[in-house]
This record gives structure tokens, C-alpha cells and sequence, in this order.
């Protein structure tokens, strides 16, 4: 039971909104000490761990050169006036289209996107600019919405379409630990239980980009024009 | 033997954050000057020697930062954004041309991680095969940066700058997925898993079909959220309450519970901070003033999608 003792640290740090650094460091320090490991040994394994895990960061600090470059050079103003053609483009509408395109894409195999890369210079400022068309002047709490609604059509569409592939992450992760276990678990059964899923979350995406465009369009309602 | 390792590409990101933390240390208008530069460089010392020095040295380096991040001396500098006009020009002088660039990243990942990893002579590869995909993508990510130079005809120091600008604004959080993914280890050494399932089962009248199903999907989710990783929670509680109560004593299907367990998992990925690369960060680089909102509009999202799992296994695991 000591043992959970960082999980509790981790739930009360981050409820006070310590900085989360230190209440993980702490979590970390307090859990390795109730676990018998002495202070130097949890910084090696801290140490150990944060370079294993470089792969995490890398992605972003080798991507943002470029996109600074090209947004300094007009790349947001570039996406938001692409949607200016497009009739029929609301917030929800573009963000659902991302999402189709990442679900279906992961389940090749192909992995696209990303939030550094995708979401920040392309996909928000297409939502942002739908909106802009659409309703003129948008408010910026309900810009700061669209831009986390972004972000969370990237990580619906990752996440939710990459069980059906069998060739990699998760579907070979189960193989591995039935492996393990000498359990005969086929490949193929697991990628097919993905798919119901995978479609769930979808349609969870619809309803939420409907509701956000109905957002948008309350919150951006010229006060003027209402009936007195 | 390989030519082109990860460590090449961590050695370039270690460079840029070097470069990074000189631009900070150069800029006397700096808020916290020499904070800022001491961590961005702190940081990239851990890229560009991570494998060379004893992964104490790295700890005590993770400890600076922490320590630095915490007594507020990592900020941000002044904003020199080019005006909005410029900005507008510049889209309309270059059109279309600026899309290449960016979608050049993704092409060469994929490209490269179908291809790269093939290519071998005597024994000697071109590149880690294991790696093909980071390695790709690190690829696009330099050759959408030579393509973005020459298009804009920008000097070299601009990408840096403007890199920078953006590492800046996500700050000291750009450090969190590393940090959790030490403290999964460090769980995970220390043997919480087996102790959450182990309550998990004895709070739980699991002789019921349906309440084992119940525990493993719920298992999966807070587990999850506690380790900020499905992989991570796969393991322990599909170990722990699946295998033992669905699999062994009701006889339920494993490829169903193990699929539709581990995209329960995921519901738990999309509502925790402790899932850092996918929602804190996030809500950094795309400046929201809450931390958590990428969290609060997944947070519904996953709601329909764990009650779904839950009814969906409930119905197909012991009937198929």
C-alpha cells in the first residue's frame, strides 16, 4: 500500500497546481525511497530513463525551425485563406475531415500529422479561418476552444485508428504479451476488434465538431442583431 | 554495422537547443536571461551527451532543471513577431509554394521508413533498421528546413530564432513526457501495478462475469491515467484482472478483451496530464492559457467512448 504513496502525490500536486516537474520528481523520489531504492540510485534511474526517452522530444525540437520559419513567412494567413474558398468549411467540418484523414491514414500504416508539424501551422488556423468566414471576428476564448478541439482531433485520430494495423505499436504489443503467456492469439482477431472502436470514436468526434460549431456560431452572434 | 543512428539526430537537437540557450544568453533584454539559458542548455547537453556520460550526471542534470523551472527562472523573451501585414504579404508572394515545406515532413517520414531501412551493403546499413521511422522523420524534418531556407531566401539564424520563439513558449513543460516516462520506470521497478490490481480485485465481487469485465475496463482507463501510458497499464492489468478473472475463470475471449482493453486504455490517454506529449504540450505550442483544455474537450469524447468499450466487451467477450 506504501507503495502507492506518488500516486497520492501526484493527485495532490497536480490538483494544487504545484509545478508539475517538481510533484513528479517528488512522486518519483518518494516512490523509489518507499520501495527500498536510496536517492542516488533514483536519480541514476531517472537519468537512465530520461535519455532512453529522448525520442519523445525530439520530434519537436527538429520540427519548429521550420515551422517558424515558414510562419514567420505567412504559412498561418496562407491556411486560413485557403478556407476562404471553400463554402461549405465550418471549424467542426475541417477538424472532422482531419480526423477522418488520420484515422483512415494510421490504419495503413501511414503516419501523418502530429501537433507540432500539422495541428499548430495547418489545422487550426483552416479551423480558424472557417470560423472567421463564416461568422467574421471571433472572440478569443472561442478561438482558444477551436485550437484544444485541434488538438484533440489529432489524438482521436492517432490513437483510434492505429489498433486496426497489424504491423505495428499496440497489435504487436497484445501478440507479444500473449506470446509470453503461450497463449495462440491471432494478429488478425485483434486488428478486427479495433474496428467498432474506431468507429465509436468517430462518431464521438461528429457529436463533439457539431457542438463546437454551434458554439461558435452563439458565441460569435453580433449582439446588435438580436431581437430587441 | 549501421551508418546513421538516432544518436546523429539527438547530437542535431542537443546543437539546437544549444543554439537556443545562446541566442537567450546573448539577449540582454532577456526577463530571465540567464535562467533560461542555463536550462535550454542543460537540455541539450543531455541530447548531445545523453550516451556518453554516466546516467547519474544526467539525473543530477534532470535536477537543475526541475530545480530552475521551479524557482520561476525559465521565461520567456519578448515577442518580436513580425506584423501581421508582413506576414500576409509574404502568403500572398509565396502561395502555395509554402505548403512544400511542411508536407515534405511527412512524405519523407513515410518514404523513408519503407525504404531507408532496406538499404544495406556487406553487412554495413545505411541505417538502424529499428529505427527507420524516427530516423525518417528526424530526415524530413532537415530537409523540410533547407527547402523552407531556399524558398524564403531567410538567413540561417532565422529558423533558429523562430524555433526558439516556440520552444519558448512551451517552456520548461517540453520536459514532462521524458520526466513521466521516468517515473512509469520507476513505478513500474517498484511494483505499483500489482498492488492497484490486487485492491482492484478485493474491492470487487468479480465472480460475476460482468463486474470482471467492469474492473479490467476501469483498470485500464485509471491505470492508464496514473501512468500516462496504455502500454504501460496493458501489461499490469491485463496480467493482473484480465487474463485471471475474464480470460481463466469466466472464459471470455482474449483477442477481444486484449483489443477493446487496450482502446479503453486509450479514454485514460486522453484524460490525463500525465499523458504530456499529447495534452500538455499540445496546449503550449498552440498557446491556450489553460493548460488543461486539450484535456477538457477530449474529456467528453472519452466518456462515449469508455462506456461504448465497456457495453461492447460486456456483450461480444464471452459470446465469441
Amino acid at each position: 500500500m506504501i507503495k502507492l504513496a506518488g500516486i497520492l502525490l501526484i493527485a495532490i500536486g497536480f490538483a494544487l497546481r504545484f509545478n508539475p516537474l517538481v510533484v513528479v520528481l517528488a512522486a518519483g523520489i518518494a516512490t523509489g525511497l518507499c520501495a527500498g531504492m536510496s536517492f542516488p540510485e533514483i536519480l541514476t534511474q531517472f537519468g537512465q530513463a530520461f535519455v532512453d526517452n529522448r525520442f519523445m522530444t525530439l520530434p519537436v525540437v527538429l520540427i519548429v525551425p521550420v515551422i517558424g520559419l515558414l510562419e514567420r513567412h505567412g504559412l498561418k494567413e496562407y491556411a486560413e485563406r485557403c478556407l476562404k474558398k471553400a463554402k461549405a468549411a465550418t471549424a467542426g467540418r475541417v477538424l472532422l475531415l482531419y480526423t477522418a484523414m488520420r484515422q483512415i491514414s494510421i490504419a495503413l500504416g501511414v503516419n501523418i500529422g502530429g501537433h507540432a508539424g500539422a495541428v499548430r501551422p495547418l489545422i487550426a488556423p483552416m479551423a480558424e479561418g472557417a470560423a472567421r468566414t463564416r461568422h467574421g471576428a471571433v472572440p478569443e476564448e472561442t478561438a482558444q476552444a477551436i485550437r484544444a478541439h485541434a488538438a484533440a482531433a489529432e489524438n482521436v485520430g492517432n490513437f483510434f485508428g492505429e489498433d486496426v494495423f497489424i504491423a505495428v505499436g499496440a497489435v504487436l504489443l497484445m501478440k507479444s504479451f500473449f506470446d509470453a503467456e503461450g497463449m495462440p492469439v491471432s494478429v488478425w482477431a485483434l486488428a478486427l476488434w479495433g474496428l467498432p472502436t474506431a468507429a465509436v470514436a468517430f462518431a464521438a468526434m461528429v457529436w463533439r465538431c457539431r457542438t463546437l460549431d454551434r458554439r461558435i456560431a452563439r458565441e460569435c452572434a453580433p449582439e446588435q442583431g438580436r431581437a430587441p | 554495422m549501421k551508418l546513421v543512428t538516432m544518436e546523429a539526430f539527438y547530437a542535431v537537437v542537443g546543437l539546437i537547443l544549444f543554439l537556443v540557450a545562446g541566442r537567450i544568453a546573448a539577449d540582454a533584454t532577456h526577463p530571465k536571461r540567464w535562467g533560461s539559458a542555463a536550462f535550454w542548455a542543460l537540455l541539450g547537453a543531455t541530447f548531445l551527451l545523453g550516451k556518453r556520460i554516466p546516467p547519474a550526471a544526467i539525473g543530477w542534470m534532470v535536477l537543475a532543471m526541475v530545480v530552475l523551472a521551479a524557482a520561476r527562472q525559465v521565461g520567456r523573451s519578448a515577442p518580436q513577431e513580425v506584423p501581421q501585414d508582413a506576414r500576409k504579404a509574404e502568403a500572398q508572394r509565396l502561395g502555395r509554394r509554402l505548403l512544400w515545406p511542411a508536407l515534405a515532413i511527412p512524405a519523407t517520414a513515410v518514404l523513408g521508413s519503407r525504404l531507408l531501412g532496406f538499404v544495406h551493403a556487406r553487412g554495413v546499413w545505411l541505417i538502424d533498421p529499428a529505427q527507420a521511422t524516427l530516423i525518417s522523420l528526424s530526415l524530413g524534418a532537415l530537409v523540410a528546413l533547407a527547402l523552407g531556407l531556399r524558398l524564403t531566401g531567410a538567413a540561417a539564424r532565422v529558423p533558429v530564432g523562430e524555433g526558439g520563439r516556440i520552444l519558448e513558449t512551451v517552456g520548461w513543460a517540453l520536459l514532462l513526457p521524458q520526466m513521466l516516462a521516468a517515473l512509469g520506470t520507476i513505478f513500474a521497478k517498484a511494483g505499483v501495478g500489482p498492488v492497484i490490481a490486487g485492491l482492484v480485485t478485493a474491492a470487487l465481487p468479480t465472480q460475476h462475469a460482468w463486474v470482471a469485465v467492469a474492473a479490467y475496463c476501469a483498470g485500464m482507463a485509471i491505470f492508464t491515467m496514473i501512468m500516462g501510458n496504455a502500454f504501460a497499464a496493458f501489461a499490469v492489468i491485463t496480467g493482473g484482472i484480465g487474463l485471471p478473472l475474464i480470460v481463466q475463470a469466466h472464459g471470455g475471449n482474449p483477442a477481444i478483451m486484449a483489443a477493446i482493453g487496450m482502446l479503453t486504455g486509450y479514454c485514460g490517454t486522453l484524460l490525463t496530464p500525465m499523458a504530456a506529449n499529447f495534452n500538455i504540450v499540445p496546449a503550449m505550442l498552440l498557446e491556450l492559457k489553460d493548460r488543461n483544455a486539450v484535456i477538457k474537450a477530449q474529456a467528453p469524447i472519452a466518456a462515449v467512448i469508455f462506456i461504448a468499450n465497456l457495453l461492447l466487451m460486456w456483450f461480444c467477450v464471452y459470446r465469441f
